[in-house]
């Protein structure tokens, strides 16, 4: 085990999934300030919350005199996966100290969530150093974003032009393909694919993301298959 | 200092946030072992959880957005993931200039 060697590769691991996320972090600044959040507030979301699409969700939700704790509500169900990305990158934290969960656990991101399992299932320990490193990596500089956003709002005017609207669908596509030679891969893909379009449509977002997951982790479980975890 | 809505509204959320993500670990760490459907499920919920973020904009963002994700999948059982991302952003830009 070799700490600084760790350092680095966790940073490495988290920089794909960094600059796919950058242009929503330069976004969600932008959009906030236009939602009549303050500078202070904007920064303040990235720093306590740390997760894109809640925070989205979130200053949608401001503008429109909703309930606090409705907003919350709504913040905690984009959030909600995280409890299954938690309960799987657990079982790989044996080597760390509760302090060292407490915190690193913050980090859970769904970018991060995925990079820590390919370290897994390399077969290379899950190293707190590791994790924390790339999660870090990743904080700092969703929150630099935000702010960067916030500031200039005008940086980013027309994302569309440039294609970066569209290219975290991209990034998680890439995400999934990359699980392809799981047991169960293809039915657990098409049901979750089915279901989140069907809820997308007939309960709306962000309720599609918990939907069309608990059909497709419901379909693994009916499957019963034993996880290939170590042999890919 | 006077503490805004919003700024209790933030806090709070991000308090919702970190429980879902210390929730998963708290839960599962009181079961010594983990049933097999149990282990089976959790193996399949990065898969499923991410292609519900996908599906939805790959259907409803229009024909040059549905045309990427194909093209990009169809990449992706060849070419490295950062390969694959590159490849989904010359198709978005080339599939918009051309489809719209």
């Amino acid at each position: 085990m070799n700490p600084r060697r760790d350092m680095i590769d966790g940073v490495m691991a988290a920089t794909p999934g960094m600059l796919a996320a950058a242009p929503f972090g330069l976004l969600f600044g932008a959009l906030a300030v236009d939602n009549g959040l303050s500078v202070f507030e904007v920064v303040l979301m990235s720093v306590a919350i740390f997760g894109g699409a809640s925070q989205m969700v979130g200053i949608d939700l401001f503008g429109d005199r909703i309930a606090p704790w409705l907003i919350v509500l709504s913040i905690f169900a984009v959030n909600f996966r995280h409890v299954l990305y938690s309960a799987v990158i657990g079982r790989h934290t044996g080597s760390w100290t509760a302090w060292q969960r407490a915190l690193g656990f913050f980090f859970l991101v769904d970018p991060q969530f995925a990079e820590a399992e390919k370290r897994a299932e390399s077969g290379k320990p899950l190293s707190f150093i590791w994790f924390a490193s790339g999660g870090l990596t990743f904080y700092a500089a969703w929150i630099l974003e935000s702010w960067l956003g916030a500031v200039f709002g005008s940086l980013v005017e027309n994302p569309a032009d440039y294609g970066i609207d569209f290219l975290l669908p991209v990034y998680f596509l890439v995400l999934v393909m990359g699980f392809r030679k799981r047991s169960s891969w293809l039915p657990v893909v098409l049901v979750s694919a089915v279901a989140s379009i069907g809820a997308y449509v007939l309960v709306g977002s962000p309720w599609h993301v918990s939907i069309g997951a608990l059909a497709g982790v419901a379909v693994a479980a009916a499957i019963g298959a034993r996880p290939k975890i170590m042999m890919e | 200092m006077e503490i805004s809505t919003t700024t209790w509204i933030i806090l709070a959320g991000g308090l919702a946030t970190y429980l879902t993500r210390i929730g998963g670990h708290l839960l599962l760490s009181r079961f010594s072992s983990i049933h097999p459907r149990v282990e089976a499920a959790l193996n399949a919920v990065p898969a499923a959880v991410l292609t519900t973020l996908v599906a939805p904009a790959a259907v409803f963002s229009g024909p040059a957005e549905a045309a990427t994700i194909i093209v990009a999948a169809l990449a992706a059982l060849y070419l490295p993931g950062m390969a694959v991302f590159v490849v989904g952003w010359v198709a978005i830009l080339a599939f918009r200039a051309l489809i719209g």
